[in-house]
């Protein structure tokens, strides 16, 4: 699913009920981290709940993430950024403005670092990561 | 009687819709909301009555070096104190535990003696003692709590001797809401010569202190969750015991005669009062705690007593719920776990109903822990919360559960 794609469904769901079902289905969906990542050297500190990112390189020179979490909301938001990150150039992932996505989405609140659900410092990792891959290539 | 729905009127905060839904506040434990007479005393001192304190020989100065000297007689009537010369305004009672451990602890610790806390504080009294530990060298003594949240009086009273210089304890804790057993544990630790600091940042929510009755040697707490502003805190200590402490922070306000080359000091309070103090803050703690006695602690009390009986009941009822802290006589304060469910997710679910609760280890990490959990969800009473806030959490937690 892209990321139009994924904006079209969420214009469907009205409630915050019906909003919050999908992501935990999308959470449900999520393939599970292998558990050798589930160490503090792939966790992002100061969350509520257990967060885990891994980054990876492609084949085709994109960047991709594997993510989890513990709680299932928080695995459905983090399915929902990394729908909108995965098989991407680092450069473009400089370029995307989720605070953008996630308003259109109606999710902004998740986004704000307040929340400390750990999305905040997932997409500042992300942008690292792209960094870090473009001043090694 | 106690009338909530009145006393719910003069906090203006309950008629604020939050996610569209009446505004169910259960995080007190966290802070207090506070009463309109708190914030219109505040906005009257900005707007017709500020100045420094101690200083000008002017009106404005003198009046308000009255009030701010007022709000301190406040407190002593509050806790009972013998004179309003044993009561310290801090930022918090976590700076009131800090200068007791800077200030007494560093001059009066060895690295022969022993500080007894227990496993029920929070970071606020077990960091600090960790930190002088380090530096002093003394011995660090954890008592148990058992299981169910309960203090073991047993395992206090082996660990409690003649090499304990200190028991630094919760009145209640901010996770269990288990009570201690405060005035036999100054007693016990009388009779081996140890002094006794309260942290009182809960009980003095919730219940009357006497503390001439009490007996305690230093006890804290803080303005924000006694229903009065932010950033200021309360320490008591008895007289003889400030008089024989060195300052906390030097500067302006606490010093007698200064040279270029040196300076004496002057007496408690104002020794551990150094710079311009919140001077609008204090004054707003008093007229929060005269809110409090007006209200009156026994009442308060009494109320609280019963929605905690009520609260315990109901959310009993709920299917994989497991209540963490279950002592007799225990205070409003619930922390939980469903079954199944991450208690992140839990607080999603019950935001979107307009229902604040904490998550987490609520500054308390090795209790959480202790009791077998990395993170759970707590929630707590204030003096305006009424069983109508117990039934909109529950049908909430019900709710959430068939999201999972």
């Amino acid at each position: 699913m892209n990321t139009s794609e994924l904006i079209e469904n969420f214009e469907f769901l009205d409630s915050w009920e019906d909003k919050y079902r999908y992501i935990i289905e999308l959470g449900e969906k999520l393939p599970p981290l292998d558990t050798k990542f589930k160490t503090d050297e792939w966790k992002i500190r100061g969350c509520q709940s257990q967060v885990w990112l891994v980054p990876s390189k492609q084949a085709d020179g994109t960047m991709n993430f594997s993510g989890d979490s513990d709680a299932m909301i928080v695995k459905g938001l983090i399915a929902i950024v990394l729908m909108i990150y995965n098989h991407t150039s680092a450069a473009r992932i400089k370029e995307i403005d989720i605070g953008d996505v996630f308003a259109r989405l109606g999710l902004k609140e998740h986004l704000s670092p307040s929340r400390r659900n750990g999305l905040e410092a997932m997409v500042e990792k992300i942008r690292y990561y792209a960094d870090v891959f473009q001043k090694g290539q | 009687m106690y009338d909530v729905e009145q006393i719910r009127k003069d906090f203006p905060i309950f008629d604020v819709r939050i996610n569209d839904k009446a505004n169910t506040f259960l995080d007190s434990g966290a802070s207090a909301q506070k009463p309109r007479c708190v914030t219109d005393k505040m906005r009257q001192i900005y707007t017709e009555e500020y100045a420094n304190v101690h200083r000008g020989s002017y009106r404005l100065s003198e009046e308000i070096t009255a009030a701010y000297e007022d709000a301190r007689k406040t407190v002593r009537q509050f806790l009972n104190a013998a004179s309003a010369a044993e009561i310290v305004f801090t930022r918090n009672a976590t700076e009131s535990i800090n200068l007791v451990a800077a200030s007494w602890g560093r001059k009066f610790l060895t690295s022969a003696d022993e500080v007894l806390i227990s496993e029920a504080e929070h970071h606020a009294n077990l960091v600090p003692w960790q930190v002088l530990r380090d530096e002093i060298g003394f011995g660090l003594k954890i008592c148990r709590v058992n299981d169910d949240g309960s203090f073991d009086w047993g395992d206090f009273c082996q660990k409690l001797s003649g090499k304990t210089k200190l028991v630094a304890v919760t009145g209640m804790s901010n996770v269990l809401g288990t009570i201690l057993p405060v005035k036999e544990i100054v007693s016990a630790a009388h009779r081996v010569g140890a002094k006794v600091l309260i942290d009182a940042c809960q009980l003095a929510v919730h219940q009357k202190i006497d503390i001439r009755d009490l007996d305690c040697d230093f006890l804290a707490f803080s303005g924000h969750k006694t229903y009065g502003p932010t950033g200021i805190g309360v320490l008591y200590g008895k007289y003889d015991i400030l008089d024989s402490m060195p300052p906390y922070q030097c500067g302006g306000d606490m010093v007698d005669v200064v040279t270029y080359q040196s300076a004496t000091f002057d007496v408690p309070p104002a020794r551990f009062e150094a710079g311009t103090p919140a001077i609008v803050q204090a004054i707003g703690l008093a007229e929060a705690l005269k809110y409090m006695m007006s209200v009156g602690l026994d009442n308060i009390k009494r109320y609280e007593d019963e929605l905690t009986t009520y609260a315990v009941a109901e959310l009993s009822k709920i299917a994989g719920l497991h209540m963490i802290g279950t002592a007799e006589g225990k205070g409003g304060i619930f922390s939980f776990i469903i079954d199944g469910i991450h208690p992140q997710d839990l607080a999603f679910i019950l935001d979107k109903e307009g229902i604040a609760v904490r998550v987490g280890h609520h500054c308390a990490a090795p209790l959480v822990h202790r009791m077998g959990y990395e993170s759970v969800v707590r929630a707590s009473l204030g003096l305006y919360n009424t069983k109508t806030d117990i039934d909109v959490l529950c049908k909430a937690l019900n709710k959430a559960k068939t999201f999972f």
